[in-house]
């Protein structure tokens, strides 16, 4: 056998690989896909079937034994039942100040904490941070007896003080404002109290500024739990007047439209869920990052 | 000196008298709650002190369906939320193209209502006089039998359940695992492919133990989060949880506290109490294995 033979046979040996390897990868590569969009299609079919349901006719819908996966012709009719039977626009507004009312108040509470930990000096301030932070592992569940005890005792049951009391504060975001405070150099602060600045100036001119990114994820986390808050609201009001958006879609479920209205029904899943998808699809990147850092959900 | 003490101390003020108030009082009073013996809320009187509450609690068949359930729930989406969020991300990660688009509809389900999607998922498993429901029409064009999932039988229920709650928690598992895998060394890719590893052998050596520490975090938030389930629950099957028989045990201490059936803060306390106890205990072992296992990879 001569070299240059040898070397032939080699060539096609390695062009044979190659070709089984790209075989191999086209199939995978095909396979990879097939997963990915299969679940796109669990994930968006719910949202594509509310959204077609919502605008079918009460009558149309009703008649069709295996549902169609359109709606001709289209009606909007569903939405202004949906507000007119429903108190949406109500639920709408409660959930609206309630966030509002609870993000804020968190976000002066908790800035105003961190920043007690991340740069003033106090005895027993290590012990009190330790126990802040054993604090985290306490499950909501565990309190939530007491607070409801609390929250009627005081006569605070139907009203927003009694629905926001309890959910302002958040040992976790504390911590993670105060790692932030703290990753700012120290100069600026030196610098800042040489030119006479007091404590909470720099607070509010350097720091606040400079962790903005930390506060807005904290906020866009605090913003999604409120509006899809359940359990809280469901056990401190029974008054319509009060319910935020959970529980009025609860409360049309059980009672709302004679049972049977299903389109009304979608409707107002779909403007219910629309300003957090709005809100999600603007601010994509952030939220997402967000998360990532911060959230837990299930 | 003096005076920054007070400072600091007026600084945490906010913080620490809602903590107080709603954190740290409920978990004494909790513990006094559980072992007060018939206690009755609108006479605040009791009988006596002891364990008599969590024998109730333990001895009531309703507890025990609602904590076959959450077991259930627990022992089937945990594993398999987890490993399909592992594949999903392993997925995203060996794209480019639609990359972003993929990630932006897999993340939509963390931004909904829970209470609001679940009533979209309720009408597409639901079988009615009018219609056998989307789901239903698809079983039947594969041909097996139509069942109502929703007030069906338990297996059918629960597999419901068990699919609205791992398309909910999928989003968050996705996200994390995806950017545990882009912040694996490329490096270690290069040499590995010089040195002519193959992809399983790739994925085991490499990938695995780099994004080891977040698939831990995931596994033992993920148990935590299942243990709580409870709207999803809710979403589906309607506030009347007990009558359905797919009660969690979350939902168990909200049904004692408040609503038909409801008054008995005692009771809700020992199950509360009962849920940490196997939550913490869960938690635990998780700490145990994963560090075994981490120092046996490591």
């Amino acid at each position: 056998m001569t070299a240059s033979q040898n070397n032939r046979d080699d060539r096609i040996r390695n062009t044979e690989i190659r070709l089984e390897k790209t075989a191999a990868e086209r199939v995978l590569r095909v396979l990879t896909y097939a997963l990915l969009v299969f679940w796109a299609l669990v994930v968006l079919f719910p949202f594509y079937w509310m959204l077609i349901t919502s605008i079918k006719s009460y009558g149309t819908y009703n008649n069709e034994y295996i549902p169609r996966f359109f709606a001709i012709p289209p009606t909007f009719q569903n939405y202004a039942e949906a507000f007119r039977a429903a108190n949406l626009a109500r639920y709408f507004l409660n959930t609206t100040i309630y966030t509002l009312l609870t993000t804020a108040l968190m976000l002066a509470v908790i800035v105003l904490a961190a920043f007690a930990f991340a740069r003033l000096h106090f005895r027993g301030k290590n012990v009190l941070f330790a126990l802040f932070l054993s604090l985290m592992m306490i499950p909501n569940e565990l309190v939530i007896i007491t607070n409801f005890q609390t929250i009627t005792s005081w006569g605070l049951r139907n009203t927003f003080t009694g629905l926001i009391l309890p959910t302002v504060t958040s040992v976790f975001y504390i911590y993670l404002l105060k790692e932030n405070f703290e990753a700012v150099p120290d100069q600026l602060y030196y610098a800042a109290r040489v030119d006479g600045a007091s404590d909470f100036r720099y607070l509010c001119r350097v720091l606040i500024p400079m962790c903005s990114p930390t506060l807005v994820t904290v906020t866009i986390l605090k913003v999604i739990e409120c509006w899809n808050a359940y359990v809280w609201p469901r056990l401190i009001t029974d008054n319509e007047a009060y319910f935020l958006v959970s529980n009025g879609i609860q409360e049309i479920r059980e009672n709302g439209f004679g049972r049977e209205n299903v389109p009304a029904m979608m409707a107002a899943v779909v403007v219910i869920s629309l300003p957090l998808i709005i809100l999600f699809l603007v601010f994509r990147k952030k939220i997402m990052a967000g998360v990532a850092r911060g959230g837990t959900k299930g | 000196m003096h005076r920054n003490q007070m400072k600091a101390w007026l600084y945490l003020l906010p913080a620490i008298l809602f903590l107080g108030f709603f954190m740290i009082y409920p978990l004494v009073d909790v513990i006094i709650y559980s072992m007060e013996e018939g206690y009755n809320s609108v006479a605040q009187t009791s009988f006596g002190t002891g364990f008599y509450n969590f024998s109730y609690v333990l001895h009531d068949p309703y507890f025990l369906q609602a904590l076959k359930n959450t077991f259930i729930l627990v022992a089937v989406t945990v594993p398999l939320s987890t490993g399909l969020a592992l594949l999903v991300s392993l997925a995203l990660s060996s794209i480019r193209k639609l990359r972003h688009l993929f990630q932006t509809v897999f993340f939509l389900p963390y931004v909904t209502n829970t209470l609001a999607v679940g009533l979209v998922f309720m009408i597409l498993f639901k079988k009615t006089e009018y219609t056998d429901g989307m789901v239903n029409l698809l079983i039947h064009m594969f041909g097996g039998p139509t069942v109502d999932f929703i007030d069906g039988p338990y297996w059918a229920k629960m597999l419901v359940l068990c699919f609205y709650t791992v398309w909910i928690v999928l989003p968050f598992k996705i996200l994390v695992l995806t950017s545990a895998l882009a912040s694996v060394n490329d490096e270690y890719y290069k040499a590995a492919r010089l040195d002519g590893a193959g992809k399983a052998r790739i994925f085991f050596k490499i990938t695995l133990p780099s994004i080891l520490p977040m698939l831990l975090y995931l596994i033992i938030t993920g148990f935590i989060g299942a243990f709580k389930a409870y709207s999803d629950s809710v979403a589906l099957f309607g506030t009347n949880l007990n009558a359905a028989g797919m009660n969690t045990i979350v939902g168990y201490v909200y049904d004692m506290l408040y609503g038909e059936g409801g008054g008995y803060p005692s009771y809700a306390s020992a199950a509360a109490l009962i849920l940490f106890a196997i939550v913490l205990t869960i938690t635990v072992i998780n700490l145990l294995v994963s560090r075994r296992r981490m120092s046996q990879l490591m």
